[in-house]
């Protein structure tokens, strides 16, 4: 059980040594595709033992729970582990095409690999403070990964990205010190069950809200989003793809680990603030993305005020909304880092990402035209594709509990999310070239071509997939949805059925 | 002693507040290497103070004495250091690189990566 649980780590590490050391070749590159397709495997392996057992844990070192470190897959884990083996292989194969060889040698892929380690880290860890290390994993290899290259625009962006990370993961670290001061442990399960045992709930809700402001920061949330669309626009194409689909996910499930695992206690509380910050996150994001005119800007906007859907989901804090909650963030991971990968070919064959500079794709790309209407419109939320059930489910959720105001800023922020992506259609695809360019697919060479289209397609027919066939998907966010309400499967299977009882500092007291 | 700790911590984080409010970016990474620090210190002192007492098990026994100082604090804490270390490497790093090709230090003229009509 322990190398299914290991291996999503190993392989993006051993992928990026060796990524490194042929940095001045063409055998780099080829070397981050087939690490990426072997972690893509190994998330599948483990995905299958997840399904079978419900919940895999393994012990690194063979310490016992709550004092060695964890690696724990829960469904949510495992989908998340899935859908980063997925992302990372489309922007690995992107990347042949896009990443000029100046930034390779530079160690792009090497970079790229430890993000994918950072995150797959994130996903499997059982232990407050693993999650923080590998926080920092995935933190120090996005900066590299931003500002590599060195462009004037992109050190203006990085600045702002690596300071306010900064901060939250020093809240981060801080909230860790105050809660391990209360408990006496790390170990997540280990928490569930010692936080319980708290005498002083008012302090725990302090903490709480510690964490909820430092993962908010991550997952950019109203109103700490100002980061996020200050800076994606500026890396490569495939830097800001894999970012918008993956990086700001993770902050969302560590709050849905969090506050479905840990911070239980004060639900009335720490739920309703979320339920406020899903509402403007929403709302702040979908006009912001309105204000803007540049097709990646837009992107990134949309990027937050997607978060709200998936924050919104957490916060009703029933089964239906958690199921769309999950269902959200598969779906949106896809969608998004889809987009951006369209734009990176827009930009390629029509000169630029700003929507005045650009124009005439619908007539010379009409395959592009449709590979963006895909996830664009699943982004919307458009039947029959993936986003109409994520919005359905979730705006079903609001009904049921009679909230009739997050319900309708739901819909209308779907709207104006149709009229963003006309935006787009309108500027980038149907009014002509300004410049009078005949942007072609055909002006690439072949090669090129099938680097850049593959990925985009295949997310596409991805989004196709799930919007067809959402029964086994929303099956499976329910069973994913029912661990995260009731972590009883998830702690027997971390501390083993003797350990229950005695918790943090019970168990100290026991030595004693 | 946790006590006075912990006034120390308030002073630390009050201090790289102040810091971090100021336009120069340089004086906001060094409040933040402030505040950093206090977050250690936190740690540490969340796993309770005992002076004088090493986690050691004496010859002959199984467990250690009665009160023992916490060892997993201390652990965390190196770790954290190490990474905020790094972190703030790259951080006063990229500062530098930026002043090099933008020529200021000042955030509010940071306008590179924000839209042309913002910039009037």
């Amino acid at each position: 059980m322990s190398w299914l649980l290991a291996a999503p780590l190993i392989i993006p590490f051993a992928t990026a040594v060796l990524a490194f050391l042929f940095r001045n070749g063409p055998e780099g590159r080829w070397i981050s595709v087939l690490g990426s397709a072997a972690l893509l495997i190994a998330s599948g392996l483990l995905m299958q033992a997840v399904l079978a057992e419900g919940v895999v844990a393994g012990q690194m070192g063979n310490w016992p729970a709550p004092f060695g470190i964890t690696l724990v897959a829960d469904l949510l884990s495992a989908v998340m582990v899935v859908i980063t083996g997925i992302t990372g292989l489309a922007v690995a194969v992107y990347a042949l095409a896009d990443i000029e060889e100046r930034l390779e040698k530079l160690g792009y892929h090497a970079l790229f690999q430890v993000l994918l380690a950072g995150v797959c880290g994130a996903f499997l860890t059982g232990d407050l403070f693993n999650l923080y290390v590998w926080f920092e994993v995935m933190l120090i290899a996005s900066f590299g990964l931003l500002i590599l290259g060195g462009r004037r625009q992109q050190l203006d962006a990085g600045i702002k990205y690596v300071t306010i990370n900064l901060v939250s993961t020093i809240l981060f670290l801080a909230g860790i010190g105050l809660l391990y001061g209360m408990t006496g442990t790390l170990n997540l399960a280990d928490l569930h069950l010692a936080v319980q045992e708290v005498e002083n709930k008012g302090l725990l809700t302090v903490v709480a809200v510690m964490f909820m402001v430092a993962f908010g920061v991550k997952a950019a949330v109203f109103p700490l989003f100002f980061w996020l669309p200050a800076s994606y626009h500026t890396p490569s194409v495939a830097v800001s793809a894999i970012f918008a689909g993956l990086l700001t996910k993770v902050g969302v499930y560590a709050l849905i680990r969090m506050f479905t695992l840990v911070f239980t206690e004060d639900v009335d509380y720490t739920h309703t603030i979320l339920l406020w910050v899903a509402g403007f996150t929403m709302v702040t994001g979908v006009l912001g993305a309105a204000a803007m005119n540049d097709f990646r800007r837009i992107l990134s906007f949309h990027i937050v005020s997607q978060i709200g859907y998936m924050i919104l989901g957490l916060a009703l804090y029933t089964p239906l909304a958690l199921v769309g909650a999950v269902f959200y963030l598969v779906h949106h991971i896809i969608v998004k880092a889809n987009l951006f990968l369209v734009a990176g070919v827009a930009r390629r064959i029509a000169g630029s990402t700003e929507l005045s500079a650009i124009g005439g794709l619908y007539k010379t790309a009409p395959v592009l035209g449709l590979l963006f209407l895909i996830p664009a419109f699943s982004l919307a939320g458009f039947p029959p594709l993936s986003g109409f059930w994520a919005k359905y489910i979730l705006v079903k959720a609001s009904l049921d509990l009679e909230l009739w105001l997050v319900a309708g800023v739901a819909l209308v922020v779907g709207l104006l999310t149709i009229y963003s992506m006309t935006k787009i259609w309108g500027n980038a695809f149907w009014k002509p070239h300004p410049a009078g360019m005949q942007p072609k697919l055909g002006s690439l060479s072949g090669r090129d071509r099938a680097s850049l289209i593959l990925p985009i397609a295949s997310l596409a027919i991805l989004t196709c997939v799930i919007g067809l066939f959402p029964e086994p998907f929303v099956q499976f966010a329910e069973r994913a949805a029912a661990q995260l309400l009731d972590p009883v499967d998830y702690v027997a299977t971390v501390l083993g059925a003797e350990a229950e009882g005695a918790t943090g500092l019970a168990q100290l007291e026991g030595i004693e | 002693m946790e006590l006075l700790i912990s006034v120390m911590v308030g002073v630390m984080i009050a201090t790289g507040t102040y810091l971090m409010l100021a336009r120069n970016v340089l004086r906001f990474i060094f409040g933040l290497i402030l505040i950093s620090n206090a977050a250690n210190l936190m740690i540490f002192v969340a796993g309770r103070l005992t002076p004088e007492s090493p986690p050691l098990i004496p010859d002959g026994a199984d467990v250690p004495p009665d009160i023992v100082a916490n060892a997993l604090p201390q652990a965390l804490v190196l770790t954290a250091i190490v990474i905020g270390f790094g972190l703030f490497a790259f951080a006063l790093t990229l500062v530098y690189r930026g002043y090099q090709s933008m020529g200021t230090l000042m955030s509010d003229e940071m306008r590179l990566a924000e839209p042309e009509e913002d910039r009037q």
